[in-house]
């Protein structure tokens, strides 16, 4: 267990809210199987908060205790509150990752942000009204989920979700 | 917790006999074997009753035998010793995509200055065609270097056909045979080789001493400039409890290397077997039957490999994985890739190295708790889709 914190040990022997939701709100899928790791979230949003949150993860030791960890930091918490947690912060609650696997900690927070946009894309709960979605667009941590795509999609994709409400 | 060892070809434990052998060299035949006293004259004597019995176990004269550091050491000093010596002759390499690191990063180095080096492709089973050997060989091919038998997946390399072919071609082989040498007979006339490399805690020999076998008449640069140990071949004090404790493991794996055979090529097959039968969507790496009899490379579906290790340690077993996740490169073992496995299963190998002190039993605990883990990490992997 070279370089394993006693908490990364504790989460990959006993991971917190492994499993699936049956009616997910949000679906994040991340990871590549050639690169050894592949994390699936899923979450139940009511109200804007995470009321349950699930994994599924093909992956090394650190991967498994990663993804549990985001799950028990983001549980109960709303949106916007989820969407403050980065990777340093998982990787501080589990005491620290060897450096070789610093990598392995973005993807719960990939995941996440990912189930949270898949969250907003499906517009099922969430979004109310008009300042709650300038809010969100001003959101830095939103806007880096977007920052593939460039403003004018952004927008669009904001309209559209408005349309759709 | 009980203690289970499944990584004899990571490194071994030194026999008790080897240490006893050793011990004395390290306090009362102390003496510098260079030095010309009685100390010294004694010192000299476990080296040269060391060479004597590696050189006769392997069919060599006295001084065809360098002793080194390691297999690392070994299979530098082949394929840099050579190669600088030989640039006259032409600037070409011949080796596998299959080598251990300790070939492929001395080629990868060679090429920086300007060798060229052919990886040969294996088949599925990870096995040289001789043929291949033969098409790839030019007028400006200097060397060949090919495994004897591979460290992750065991197969053992048609060796013999090879040497011939190198020899009908007037080009220098070697074979590293760190992972065979004292658990396959290994006559380097039978063989038709060069050079051979071997470390001596592959077989229950103490770290940090390994030999190079160089049939006389190569022309061959010295690996280390200083004194004149080893004909001046290779300078440093010698590290003779470990060149005595290498010399007796030597006598010894001489001796049990039949039964040995016998007895681990039967517990690996039940291994094997018992993973293959018991456990859906796993698959043998490797060749079924030319393979060293203790090793067992299965790679295991939609699970990660040091997932597995590490749950398989915390129950007392301890095993390996060509994983990416074990290393920083984050690829996949380059010998899983090159038989042609998908990254996935690349990364959902696993190792199990048996030796000397493996009992039957300890094969049964293993299957158990290894079917054991591989539900709990498929019960919570995305990848995972069961049969119905």
């Amino acid at each position: 267990m070279q370089g394993y914190s006693r908490k990364v040990i504790d989460h990959f022997r006993n991971p917190r809210n492994v499993g699936e939701i049956k009616e997910p709100n949000g679906i994040g899928r991340v990871g590549n199987p050639l690169c050894g790791d592949v994390m699936v979230l899923y979450l139940k949003i009511e109200k804007g908060v995470i009321v349950d949150i699930r994994f599924k993860t093909f992956g090394c030791c650190a991967a498994i205790a990663t993804s549990s960890m985001i799950t028990e930091l983001v549980k109960g918490k709303t949106i916007d509150e989820a969407l403050k947690i980065s990777n340093q912060a998982v990787t501080d609650a589990l005491g620290g990752l060897p450096s070789i696997k610093r990598h392995c900690s973005v993807l719960g927070e990939q995941a996440l942000r990912a189930a949270i946009r898949d969250y907003h894309k499906k517009a099922t709960d969430g979004i109310q009204d008009d300042e709650r979605l300038n809010k969100m667009k001003k959101n830095k941590h939103y806007k880096n989920q977007y920052a593939a795509q460039n403003k004018k999609s952004l927008n669009k994709s904001i309209k559209n979700q408005r349309d759709s409400i | 917790m009980r203690r289970i060892y499944f990584d004899y070809a990571a490194t071994t434990p030194i026999d008790l006999e080897v240490i006893k052998t050793m011990s004395q060299y390290y306090t009362k035949t102390f003496g510098n074997p260079s030095s010309i006293h009685y100390f010294g004259r004694k010192a000299l004597y476990g080296i040269e009753k060391s060479r004597q019995i590696i050189s006769s176990f392997i069919n060599a004269e006295l001084d065809e035998i360098v002793f080194t550091s390691g297999g690392t050491e070994s299979n530098n000093y082949a394929l840099k010793g050579i190669i600088y010596a030989n640039r006259n002759r032409g600037n070409h390499l011949i080796t596998s995509a299959i080598e251990h690191h300790s070939i492929i990063e001395p080629c990868k180095y060679l090429q920086r200055q300007g060798i060229k080096v052919t990886y040969l492709k294996v088949d599925k089973y990870g096995l040289v065609d001789p043929q291949d050997v033969k098409k790839a060989i030019t007028n400006k091919t200097v060397l060949i270097s090919i495994m004897y038998a591979n460290n992750e997946i065991g197969v053992i390399q048609p060796i013999k056909e090879i040497g011939r072919i190198a020899r009908d071609k007037g080009v220098y082989f070697h074979t590293d045979a760190v992972q065979s040498f004292g658990h396959l007979p290994t006559a380097v006339d039978e063989l038709n080789v060069d050079l051979l490399s071997a470390s001596s805690h592959k077989l229950y020999g103490p770290k940090g001493v390994g030999m190079l076998y160089i049939r006389k008449g190569m022309r061959i640069m010295s690996f280390m400039h200083g004194g004149d140990q080893e004909n001046g071949r290779r300078a440093s004090t010698y590290n003779v409890p470990g060149i005595v404790g290498f010399g007796k493991a030597v006598e010894l794996a001489r001796d049990k290397m039949g039964d040995e055979r016998r007895k681990l090529t039967s517990l690996r097959d039940k291994l094997i077997d018992g993973i293959l039968n018991n456990i859906e969507q796993t698959r043998l790496n490797g060749h079924p039957f030319t393979r060293l009899p203790n090793n067992v490379n299965v790679s295991v579906g939609s699970v990660e490999g040091e997932a597995l290790v590490l749950n398989l340690d915390m129950e007392g077993i301890a095993c390996s994985t060509g994983s990416a996740c074990t290393s920083s490169s984050l690829e996949p073992s380059h010998v899983l890739l090159a038989l042609g496995l998908s990254p996935e299963l690349a990364h959902g190998s696993l190792r199990f190295t048996l030796g000397r002190y493996t009992k039957d039993e300890e094969i049964d605990y293993t299957l158990d708790v290894l079917r054991r883990i591989v539900n709990k990490l498929r019960s919570m992997s995305p990848l995972y889709k069961g049969r119905g």
